[in-house]
Parts: structure tokens; C-alpha cells; sequence
């Protein structure tokens, strides 16, 4: 099978920025045509993303453990954390919206950080198992990560909504700010992964 | 970091072989690490509180509060060991720490619907929380006991606690008010009945300011209810407010011969009147007793009625017994009361003066009483009230009774009597009765019978000979004035005849004062006669 050059090996570099095929001879720093620096692929690209993923997994814990809103009707009141309210929905019957917060909160990023891991994990030992599998859950976790952000946005809406004084407020609490963290250290963790990595890893054998 | 190009590039390399965003996870690190020292800053002592019931309580959501802030929270609750109340396990935040102090307080807020009105009706919708009050011992402690209602006094509330010893505890209640001047000062916050079960002695708390009108003299009495007496005075209704007539309730005030005292120490015991009227007489002084003994019926002298002395209230009867006299065959009543000569005051107090007498020398009491019996000392059993027949006992000065020997030995010293007010009145009037029956009606009727007689034959004799010679000689007036009448009547003959003779008697007497004129002029005329040229 005839592959078609790379473009290393063709010495050139795609600007990050216009797409332009730079040509690499004489070390440009820069695109000749929008000026962004040239990266042969995102720098420290596995080292960003490890560290995002950690403070990400670090920031997870305190956002389900304190409790994300607060909630007082009738002079009740009571802060409830995601697998709190999560519980007391499927308690209460309503499984099905019980589900979807469960799948927001937890599902997603807990999806997240083990693809990004395996991701990660795999791509440092430049291992060429299920090469194309990787790549797909890569994607796959691109996509699906600014759905988490559903929960914020819930908290977000009854916070503005449910004002009325003395009969019933709810109140964001701290939790939802860092589970806020999460998903947006999940999302940067993502984008600082190079997808092409994947296939680096695996390249040298092919040309071998 | 494998990268593989041909050819490396030396632009990529970094200043730092570390790349600067590992500075965010350890930011994130950081992060979570406060909190959780915050959180672990912020944990308060764990305490276990023990209730009754664990009505109204749920873990991990009834709070505990102070003045309404939360101040902790129940994370747990268990049966107690010998099942005979549950544990809840409180966590306090950490700045409520002094409410682990030994003296701490902590009950369940319900709905309660008490003497002082409703309480706790946000529990209503909010559910239950426990409430708290610090202590003030230095000293830590974990296991409390629940009160099973609120204490009346919370937060620390200025003021003073006093005890009150009263015969029974009436209406009153925990959190029954206590009025100053109808003002609410202060509440009852328990009572307890004494070791010997004889009396019963309430706790108070008077609120500051209001606690230093509580002086060494001031007299507590109970305001409950209606207080309805009926007695020789009347009938007399007391009500404090309508609260305290529900509620029941207390009130203190000074007396007015005592107004000012020194402010009253904390847990100084008073004594608790049963009605505003006993709690505000003078001090009863020492206790004198004496018997009297009346020949009558006493019919409406009851115990407790008043011993008046020259109608000044000084005592009362504390017994009404019924005695039998072999001389004369007859049942007295025997009355005896107690006296407290104190409350004459400045005639008590002069007279002790005057008489360089010891109120404790009881054989110079009975000679000084001795002397009073001589001077027409009398007890008198007087109707205090007609239309309830309620009698009262009144030591008066009757000079003019006979005297009696006093037996100066016997104990309680007897004051000799003299009936009643009515009776006598129906003395005099069955001696009235009796001195009429013995009159000789009988005689007496027929006398005056026969004189009736009489004096209708007479009046017989008048009308039947006197009458007719009366109208003759009427009749005949009659005539002769009518006689008169004609005789003077203006045509009458006699007239004309009577008006001739007056006006020859006027000329006559023209013609004299004439004569009288000129012999006035001429008194030689009498002798010479008239001359001729002279008029007539």
C-alpha cells in the first residue's frame, strides 16, 4: 500500500492558525501568511493535557462533596450535592431526569477522564493498539465535552428562577463552581491533546 | 515527548525543561486542600443530645439553632441503649463551640400551643429544629439532656430568680406571668414541691430593668383567675388581665408603708399570698388569742371572718364551736379568734409607750384587757353585710354595760360579749310585744264600746232637736237682713228723709263756722251784739 508522503518527511508544517502548508526549510518560527508560531504538533501537548486532567480529577472532588445549591422552601432548608439531588430524584420517582443529571454529572466527565487517560497513557508508550479506535474516542470526547455543563446550567436557571423570598430561593453553592472547573479543565485537557500523536506513536513502524 | 523530525527544531525548546501548566493541577490541589482544611478548621465539637422522643427529628436535616441562626446540625439518631429515648448526634459548627459547655441547654422546637400563647409555628412548615442556649461552665461536655420544653429563659436574659413559697401552686404554670404594677416583668420557670410535701416552692425570673423593683419588702400574691369573695364586706371581683385569668398569673408590689427597701438579692425566698388584699396588709405582728362567749345564735359567723376594734380590722375568727353551760342550761357559742394588736398601729405602738408595756408578758396582756372589760370592753357580734347575714366581731366600748370580772388566768384571755346589734333591736321589740299582749285589751274594748254608744245617742239627740231650731233661727237672720236691705235701698223714703236731714245738718254747720268766724273777729259781739253794718 502506497501512503501517500507525510508531511514530515515532505519538511513542511500546517500553520495552526490559516492551515497553510508552511515550508519548514530555514526554520521559520512563524507563518509566512497569518504569522502564528509553527508547531510540527502542539507543544507539550501530553504534558498539558495530563495536567489538566489532573487538576480536572482533583477539582471533581470537592465539587461532588460540597454541595452545589441550596435549597429553602417553607423555611426548610438544605444544601444538596449532584449524587444527593440525583438519589432524592430517583427516590422521588422522576428516573428519568434522575438519569440525565446522573449521565451530566457523572457519566460524562467520569467518561472523560478515563478516555483522556487511556488516551494519554497509550499515546506515551506508543503503543499501535486499536489506532483507529483512539482516534474515534478522541473525537468521540471532543464532542461530548461541553455537556456537562448541563448541570451548571441547571443550577444556573433554577437559581434565577426560583426567587421567592419567604415561600421558597434556591442558591448556587461553591460546588457548582468547581465542577464548573471540571468540565472546562476537561474540555482544555482535551484540546491540548494532538490526535496526530496517536498515530506518531505508531508511525515509526509503519515506515519501518 | 517523542517527536520525530528529520530535522529537530531548535525554536521548541523551552526555557524549562517543566512546562508551566502543571501550575494549574497544583492550583486545583491547593484549592481542594483548603477546603478541606477549612473544612476540617471549621468542624465543631460532635456532641450527642438525648430526648424523649425523636419526634420531629431527621438526620442530616434538623438543624440546631441559637436566636434563629444555625448553629449545627443532626447527623444522626439512634435508640438508646435501654430503648427508652433516642440519641441524636449533633455536629456544631465551629464557632458554636461554648455550646458545649456542661450548663448547655437543648430542646426540641414544636408547635406549642401554652399558657403564653403559640409558639414555633414556622415549625409548622420548616419541621423541627433543636434549640440551644450556651452554658457558662468552662467545663467541655458531650452527652446532653434534652428538655422536653423550652426554657423559659434563654440567651442569657438579664435579671434576677426568686423563690416563692406558697401553700399549693393554684393555677399557675410554667410561663405564667408575673406583673408589676399589670406591667409583665417576668415569668414562673419552675416549681417544685418541698422535701416534705407540705408547700410548694415556685421559681421566678423578673426580667431587668424591672427586677429592682423587687425590694426586700415586696409581697407576691397571686393574680390568677377571677377572685370572686363574698364575706361581711360584699362581694368583691378581682381580676388582674384577661391573660392571667386564663393563664394564671402573679404580681408583687411594695407596700406602701414600705415602699423603699434595698433591692431584693438574687434567689431571695418570699412568701406567696393568695390575694392581693392579704399581701399588701401591714405585718401581722405577734398573734394574741382571746374567746368570747355568746349567749345567741351566731347564725352567719363564719372562720376567717374579721375582728374589728373600734371598726379597725386587727384580726379574725379561726374557730366557731358550740358550748354547753350546766348553770344555765343553755348552749353558748364559743368564738375564738386571733388578734394582731400590731395592726392598731399607732394606737398599739402609743400605748405600749404609754403603758411601758412588753407585748410579751402575756399576765400584763391580760391585766391591760382586764382593765379594758372594766372600762365597758365588750365584744359585739355585728351584721357586717344585711343581705348576706355575714357577721363580724367588734370590740367596742360600752360604758354603760354592767360590769363583769375578767379571770385574768384563763388562756386565751375571754372578753365578756353583749348581743348583737339586732338583736337587741329584736329584744326590745319581743319586750315591746309582750308589755302590748298584757294590756287589757278586753275591758278597754268594752269601755270604749259603751262610750260609743253614747256619743251616738248624743249626736242622735243633736240632729234631732238642735238641728231644726238652728234652721229657724237662720231663717229669721235672713229676714232681717233682707229688712236692712229694703230700709237702705236708694228709693226708700227713709233715704230721701236721711239725705233732707244731712244737708239741713251741712247748712247748720255752714252757718256755725260762719258765727265761729266772726265771733273770732269780733268776740265784742257777744256782748254789744252785732253792729248794724257789719255783714251777716
Amino acid at each position: 500500500m502506497n501512503e501517500p508522503p507525510l508531511a514530515i518527511t515532505l519538511n513542511l508544517c500546517l500553520c495552526h492558525g490559516c492551515g497553510l502548508a508552511c515550508d519548514m526549510q530555514g526554520n521559520p518560527q512563524r507563518c509566512v501568511r497569518c504569522g502564528a508560531p509553527l508547531h510540527w504538533r502542539k507543544s507539550d501537548a501530553i504534558a498539558r493535557s495530563w495536567a489538566y486532567l489532573l487538576a480536572a480529577l482533583v477539582l471533581y472532588i470537592p465539587a461532588n462533596v460540597v454541595p452545589v445549591m441550596h435549597t429553602s422552601m417553607f423555611g426548610s432548608s438544605g444544601g444538596s450535592t449532584i449524587i444527593g439531588g440525583v438519589v432524592e430524584f430517583w427516590k422521588g420517582g422522576a428516573w428519568d431526569i434522575a438519569l440525565i443529571i446522573f449521565i451530566a454529572s457523572v457519566g460524562v466527565p467520569c467518561i472523560k477522564f478515563l478516555g483522556l487517560s487511556l488516551l494519554l497513557i497509550t499515546t506515551q508508550r506508543h503503543t499501535d493498539w486499536a489506532l483507529r479506535q483512539r482516534a474515534q474516542l478522541y473525537r468521540f470526547i471532543e464532542v461530548i465535552g461541553y455537556w456537562s455543563m448541563l448541570d451548571v446550567l441547571v443550577v444556573a436557571l433554577v437559581a434565577a428562577l426560583v426567587q421567592m423570598q419567604e415561600l421558597g430561593t434556591i442558591e448556587p453553592r461553591p460546588g457548582i463552581l468547581f465542577f464548573g472547573l471540571v468540565v472546562v479543565f476537561t474540555m482544555l485537557s482535551a484540546m491540548s491533546f494532538d490526535p496526530r500523536l496517536i498515530w506518531d506513536g505508531a508511525t515509526p513502524r509503519r515506515d519501518g | 515527548m517523542q517527536e520525530t523530525p528529520p530535522q529537530p527544531a531548535p525554536i521548541k525548546t523551552r526555557r524549562w525543561n517543566v512546562s508551566l501548566v502543571w501550575i494549574v493541577p497544583i492550583v486545583a490541589l491547593l484549592v481542594g486542600a483548603s477546603l478541606v482544611v477549612r473544612n476540617w478548621m471549621q468542624e465543631g465539637p460532635t456532641l450527642t443530645i438525648t430526648f424523649r422522643t425523636g419526634e420531629g427529628l431527621v438526620a442530616n436535616k434538623t438543624e440546631v439553632r441559637y436566636r434563629n441562626l444555625v448553629i449545627g446540625q443532626v447527623t444522626s439518631i439512634k435508640l438508646a441503649e435501654d430503648k427508652k429515648s433516642v440519641k441524636a448526634t449533633v455536629r456544631l459548627s465551629k464557632e458554636a463551640e461554648s455550646f458545649a459547655s456542661e450548663d448547655s441547654q437543648f430542646w426540641v422546637v414544636r408547635p406549642r400551643i401554652g399558657a403564653g400563647g403559640v409558639t414555633g409555628l414556622d415549625t409548622l412548615l420548616s419541621g423541627s429544629f433543636i434549640g440551644a442556649d450556651a452554658g457558662q461552665s468552662a467545663r467541655r461536655a458531650e452527652h446532653f439532656t434534652g428538655l422536653e420544653s423550652p426554657p423559659p429563659i434563654t440567651y442569657g436574659e438579664e435579671g434576677k430568680r426568686f423563690l416563692l413559697s406558697a401553700p399549693d401552686l393554684g393555677s399557675l404554670d410554667i410561663g405564667s406571668p408575673i406583673y408589676y404594677r399589670r406591667i409583665p416583668v417576668g415569668q414562673v420557670i419552675s416549681y417544685a414541691l418541698d422535701a416534705d410535701g407540705g408547700s410548694v416552692t415556685i421559681e421566678i425570673f423578673i426580667r431587668a430593668p424591672h427586677d429592682a423593683y423587687v425590694t426586700q419588702n415586696s409581697r407576691f400574691w397571686n393574680a390568677s383567675g377571677i377572685d370572686v369573695t363574698l364575706d361581711a364586706k360584699g362581694i368583691r371581683v378581682d381580676t388582674a388581665s384577661l391573660a392571667a385569668m386564663l393563664a394564671g398569673g402573679l404580681a408583687f408590689r411594695s407596700p406602701e408603708y414600705a415602699a423603699d427597701g434595698p433591692p431584693a438579692a438574687q434567689g431571695q425566698r418570699f412568701e406567696l399570698f393568695a390575694d392581693e388584699q392579704s399581701a399588701l396588709a401591714p405585718p401581722t405582728g405577734q398573734a394574741k388569742f382571746i374567746r368570747l362567749r355568746f349567749d345567741q345564735a351566731l347564725r352567719g359567723l363564719a372562720v376567717d371572718a374579721p375582728v374589728e376594734f373600734m371598726g379597725v380590722e386587727f384580726g379574725k375568727v379561726v374557730a366557731v364551736k358550740l358550748d354547753f353551760d350546766e348553770q344555765k342550761q343553755s348552749f353558748p357559742v364559743m368564738v375564738d379568734a386571733v388578734v394582731y394588736p400590731d395592726r392598731l398601729g399607732p394606737a398599739h405602738a402609743k400605748m405600749l409607750k404609754a403603758l411601758k408595756h412588753s407585748p410579751d408578758d402575756e399576765m400584763a396582756t391580760a391585766r391591760l384587757i382586764g382593765n379594758f372589760v372594766e372600762h365597758g370592753l365588750r365584744a359585739q357580734a355585728r351584721s357586717g353585710n344585711l343581705l348576706t347575714g355575714q357577721l363580724y366581731i367588734s370590740l367596742d366600748f360600752y360604758p354603760d354595760e354592767p360590769a363583769v370580772a375578767v379571770d385574768l388566768s384563763e388562756r386565751p384571755i375571754r372578753i365578756p360579749t353583749v348581743p348583737g346589734d339586732l338583736e337587741r333591736v329584736q329584744e326590745r321589740f319581743q319586750r315591746l310585744v309582750d308589755k302590748l299582749s298584757q294590756l287589757p285589751l278586753e275591758s278597754i274594748v268594752t269601755n270604749l264600746d259603751g262610750n260609743l254608744n253614747e256619743l251616738r245617742q248624743g249626736l242622735r239627740f243633736f240632729n234631732r232637736q238642735t238641728l231644726p231650731g238652728l234652721q229657724t233661727t237662720l231663717e229669721e237672720l235672713q229676714q232681717t237682713l233682707e229688712s236692712a236691705n229694703r230700709t237702705l235701698a236708694d228709693d226708700s223714703p227713709q233715704r230721701q228723709q236721711l239725705n233732707q236731714a244731712i244737708t239741713e245738718l251741712r247748712r247748720m254747720s255752714r252757718s256755725l263756722r260762719e258765727l265761729t268766724d266772726y265771733l273770732g273777729r269780733h268776740p265784742e259781739s257777744l256782748i254789744r251784739g252785732r253792729p248794724k253794718s257789719s255783714e251777716p
